[in-house]
């Protein structure tokens, strides 16, 4: 079966989704978090009435404006792509995909860009109190947005609260609330937005030492850290705090994503988190059952990964080729099996349609699979694996091993992820010490090092969503629906056109945005309160 | 209460606010409109800061609308979603593009080391005015002549042609719409310079160009509708199988009068806004010619859905063709949006006090010069 794909039309449009996604993610984090900045620095100005506040409020709004409009000009082409690239996906998850991004639409979109008119024209026309609503209301109508969309990528992660209907073949939505409050969902969006509001501080924190570096501005520098170290501190723990849920959603409903983010092969009892750790050879060539982990060097904490995944520092974590061969003693079932049980669903699936309108009493027998509860959760609940399906035991096992996603890029991804979480924790603590006690200007290497951190923190979070996304793959919905299936059914040359597109288009933009950025950072705060 | 409803009703409860979304949509592109005209009606550099600015107050609500229209399509009728977009593909991706670059254009524009120069961003302006409304007439003509997909039995789609939609500009009938929609958004951007700006050469000049501009509106929405009302339609019996009728749309009027009647008001609206304008220069006209707009396109999109039609018609596998019985999503979906929907007529309402807030006198030189406000 995975002789008749296409794989260059799947690896254009997974290259496309993932420039333009990677692309959108570098701009929104921002905006999430220095929504709240500015709304914490304007409160203050109307609290305090000092015109000193209205101009730190004023320098960073500037900013928030010029990262936000190319945020809404990336936003805009992930919506389409669903349909464009991933129309099957669409339709095979649409009654349950598609709402999250209409009330996204309706509810988020609408009341951020509604409130921004007001925070950038509003000022005089309307009363300060009012403005400063529509501040807060910005932030709350970014985070909205952020919501929304986590939701359905959380879905994507664990599927929950769906019926599958053989009649349109498609996932139905049957709980509502399900889908919202899945535990993958909260924890997701928590990370999510708090990994924002850490990039916006550090954003801030950086800036504001550049200028205290320059001897501009120092008064409005160390008031902007005050803020932004403040606001990082209490973001970085609840960051940290539900990256650990995190884990431990992964490490319950997608085990092979977690065993790639730690490199475990061999399942085992007590085992160690991998604080730091470089591969000798690449654990990627060629998976099978004799593959196991080479490392050249590796710095490890015991017991930890057990407690991260499961609370418990004996619980016995299952590796890559558990999972893939199987593990009777704890219980695995394995890919191959998993492979076979996905295609008789399948099957029992075409045989459904085929005998639509043509032999109705096999056509209600097969029908009442899809309707019974041990059936659905014995068989349909693995479709996806079908696609990997081979008579041949040796091929099967061959494929089996496909099902595994690339694991070096996994577990890098996720190590940068956490250690750079620590840095920025320890960063905004010594910023704000040194400042309240008014020693932060003559450490020159502490404002240099801030300055350094801020493409560290575009770099974790970009890091995050390779976890998640790439630690996932062959799974565009998770056991149900394999990214080669997801696709339209287009020419390749088509995408890789608008991918080449895409590409120079956002080289331009990146160019043309950094710019402005910094040409306006480097005006600085405009004297006398403007 | 949404529960009880039928899904039929619920699916045509979706249709109207699809429809809704749609028509709002055609309205707020006096926005791509204005942008075409900037250096039409604008001569120096101070009056053409002036006209951005009056339009960059208003772009994100198109903007936005758009992509609530599209979201909000997803999920009552992904089959359409998946069917259309993943089909013509090309179509949508231009539309996409000139989208994509019109969000930055604003905010960049004027800003000091911005790479390309105002000119660029100003040509990007220009380049969504045309494209976007010429290309989303054009897509939306399709609902009316037909596509070119199959459908399979697991509601898979494939596009039958290898130009993935551009074949649609082809067809001059889904063109006509596309230049209705273009030289319509041209006349209501003119509409919304007399009201929202205070500049006695704006005026004169805008005043002039909305006589030229409504001429070929008229002789392409003229065109658009009478070979509508005379074309054979896609209509869909009871078992759901799709056959050509001839005068199917003009059937279609007359067997809802009502929406005979929302056409009818539409257009009169749209006349009259232009038409009070012309004579008597009240500044008022963008409401009227605004408000007749959305009804027109509404009954426009009834035309498509209702009275057994299929509103995204396939010329090439008459059986593949998508109503809004076959291509909508589950009850429980629709059940739940619709109480999302409920939410619509609160952000209507905050959008509009807030646009009263901003607009609440019209743009001059002076509030360009204004050191307090964000200016484009
Ligand atoms: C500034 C960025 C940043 C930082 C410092 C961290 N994270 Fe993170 N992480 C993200 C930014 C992020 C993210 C970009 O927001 C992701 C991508 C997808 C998601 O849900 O959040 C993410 C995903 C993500 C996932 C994958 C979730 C999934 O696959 O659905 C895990 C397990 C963690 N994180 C765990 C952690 C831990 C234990 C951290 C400890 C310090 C940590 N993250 C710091
Ligand atoms: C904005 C942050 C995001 C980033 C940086 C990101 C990153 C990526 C990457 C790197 C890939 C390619 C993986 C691969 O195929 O190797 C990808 C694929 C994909 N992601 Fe995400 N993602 C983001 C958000 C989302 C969200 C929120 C969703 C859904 C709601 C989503 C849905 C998808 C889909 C459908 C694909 C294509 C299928 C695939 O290749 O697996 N992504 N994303
Ligand atoms: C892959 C799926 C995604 C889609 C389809 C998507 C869609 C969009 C769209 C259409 C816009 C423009 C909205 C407007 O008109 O104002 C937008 C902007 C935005 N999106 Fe995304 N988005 C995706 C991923 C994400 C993720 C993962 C987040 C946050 C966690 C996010 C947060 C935002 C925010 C805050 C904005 C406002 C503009 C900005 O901040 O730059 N989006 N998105």
């Amino acid at each position: 079966m995975l002789e008749s794909i296409d794989y260059t039309l799947i690896n254009w449009s997974r290259a496309q989704f993932a420039l333009t996604a990677m692309f959108h993610w570098i701009f929104v984090p921002l905006t999430l978090g220095l929504g709240f900045i500015v709304a914490f620095m304007e409160t203050i100005y109307v609290k305090t009435g000092k015109e000193e506040w209205k101009r730190i409020t004023k320098f960073w709004m500037k900013l928030f404006g010029i990262n936000f409009a190319i945020g809404v000009a990336t936003g805009i082409i992930l919506e389409f792509e669903f349909g464009t690239n991933w129309s099957n996906y669409s339709w095979f998850v649409g009654d349950i995909f598609g709402a999250p991004l209409a009330i996204e639409g309706i509810m988020a979109f609408f009341l951020e860009s509604t409130f921004i008119a007001v925070m950038f024209f509003g000022w005089g026309k309307v009363s300060k109190r009012f403005h400063l609503t529509a501040t807060w209301l910005t932030a709350v109508g970014a985070n909205l947005s952020a919501l929304w969309i986590l939701v359905a990528n959380a879905w994507m992660q664990n599927p929950v609260g769906m019926k599958f209907n053989p009649e349109t073949a498609r996932n139905e939505m049957v709980n509502f609330w399900d889908v919202l409050f899945s535990g993958t969902a909260v924890s997701k969006f928590l990370h999510t937005t708090t990994s924002g509001f850490v990039l916006a501080a550090v954003f801030v924190v950086g800036i504001s030492s550049w200028f205290l570096l320059k001897n501009r501005h120092q008064l409005f520098a160390k008031r902007s850290i005050i803020v932004a170290s403040t606001f990082g501190i209490v973001a970085s723990i609840i960051l940290i705090g539900t990256g650990d849920s995190s884990a431990k959603d992964v490490a319950k409903y997608q085990p092979m994503k977690f065993a790639a983010m730690e490199s475990v092969f061999e399942g085992k009892t007590n085992v160690p988190l991998i604080a730091v750790g470089l591969f000798g050879e690449s654990p990627d060539e060629n998976i099978n059952k004799n593959s196991k982990e080479d490392f050249l060097f590796k710095v490890e904490v015991p017991g930890m990964l057990s407690f991260l995944a499961f609370s418990d520092f004996n619980a016995f974590v299952p590796g890559i080729k558990d999972l893939v061969l199987g593990n009777e003693k704890h219980g695995i079932m394995s890919f191959k099996e998993k492979i076979k049980r996905g295609y008789e669903a399948q099957q029992i699936l075409k045989a459904f349609k085929a005998a639509k309108g043509v032999d109705e009493v096999e056509y209600q027998r097969l029908k009442a699979h899809f309707d019974d509860p041990v059936w659905v959760d014995n068989y349909f609940r693995y479709f996806g694996y079908g696609n990997y399906y081979s008579p041949d035991p040796t091929q099967l096992e061959e494929n089996a091993f496909k099902i595994v996603p690339p694991i070096s890029m996994t577990f890098y991804a996720f190590h940068i992820m956490v250690i750079l979480g620590g840095h920025f924790l320890l960063l905004f603590i010594l910023m704000l010490f040194l400042t309240i006690k008014g020693k932060i200007e003559n450490m020159r290497w502490v404002l240099v090092i801030a300055l350094w951190t801020i493409p560290l923190a575009y770099i974790a979070s970009q890091a995050g969503w390779i976890v998640a996304e790439v630690g996932r793959q062959p799974w565009v919905i998770q056991d149900l629906m394999p990214t080669m299936t997801a696709v339209s059914k287009i020419d390749s040359a088509s995408v890789m056109l608008t991918f080449w597109l895409f590409a120079v288009t956002f080289v331009g933009l990146a160019i043309a945005e950094i710019r402005i950025m910094i040409k306006q950072i480097s005006i600085g705060p405009k004297e006398g309160g403007k | 209460m949404f529960e009880t409803l039928s899904h039929l009703a619920l699916q045509q409860y979706w249709w109207v606010i699809v429809s809704l979304l749609g028509a709002l949509l055609v309205f707020l592109m006096f926005v791509q409109g204005g942008q075409t005209l900037i250096y039409t009606i604008g001569k120096t550099e101070s009056e053409r800061t002036i006209l951005v600015n009056t339009l960059g107050r208003k772009w994100e609500f198109t903007f936005t609308t758009l992509v609530t229209f599209g979201g909000a399509f997803f999920a009552s009728f992904p089959l359409f979603y998946s069917t259309s977009f993943g089909g013509a593909y090309w179509v949508w991706m231009i539309i996409l593009f000139a989208f994509v670059i019109q969000a930055i254009a604003y905010e960049f524009r004027s800003r000091p080391n911005n790479f390309f120069g105002a000119r660029t961003y100003e040509m990007f302006l220009f380049i969504n005015g045309l494209l976007g409304t010429v290309l989303i007439g054009t897509a939306v003509g399709t609902f009316f002549t037909g596509s070119n997909f199959v459908v399979n039995s697991m509601n898979q789609s494939e596009w039958a042609t290898p130009f993935y939609g551009l074949e649609a500009a082809l067809n001059f009938h889904n063109l006509s719409l596309g230049l209705t929609v273009f030289f319509l958004a041209r006349v209501l951007g003119l509409l919304y310079f007399l009201n929202s700006t205070n500049h006695p050469e704006i005026d004169s000049r805008a005043r002039k160009h909305l006589i030229y501009n409504t001429i070929p509106f008229l002789v392409f929405f003229l065109t658009f509708v009478i070979w509508l009302l005379v074309r054979d339609g896609f209509a869909v019996d009871a078992d759901g199988v799709v056959s050509m009728e001839s005068f199917k749309y003009w059937h279609n009027l007359l067997a809802m009068p009502v929406v005979l009647l929302i056409f009818l008001l539409g257009v009169l609206a749209v006349l009259f806004g232009i038409g009070s304008e012309l004579l008597k220069q009240t500044r008022k006209g963008i409401w009227f010619s605004g408000a007749g707009t959305v009804l027109t396109v509404l009954s426009l999109f009834f035309l498509a859905g209702f009275n057994g039609t299929s509103f995204y018609p396939s010329s090439y596998d008459l059986q593949s063709s998508l109503t809004i019985q076959n291509s909508s999503s589950s009850h429980f979906t629709l059940t739940a949006m619709s109480y999302v929907s409920l939410f619509v007529p609160f952000v209507v309402a905050y959008i509009w006090y807030v646009w009263k807030a901003i607009n609440n006198r019209p743009i001059d030189e002076e509030e360009m010069n204004s050191d307090d406000l964000h200016v484009y």
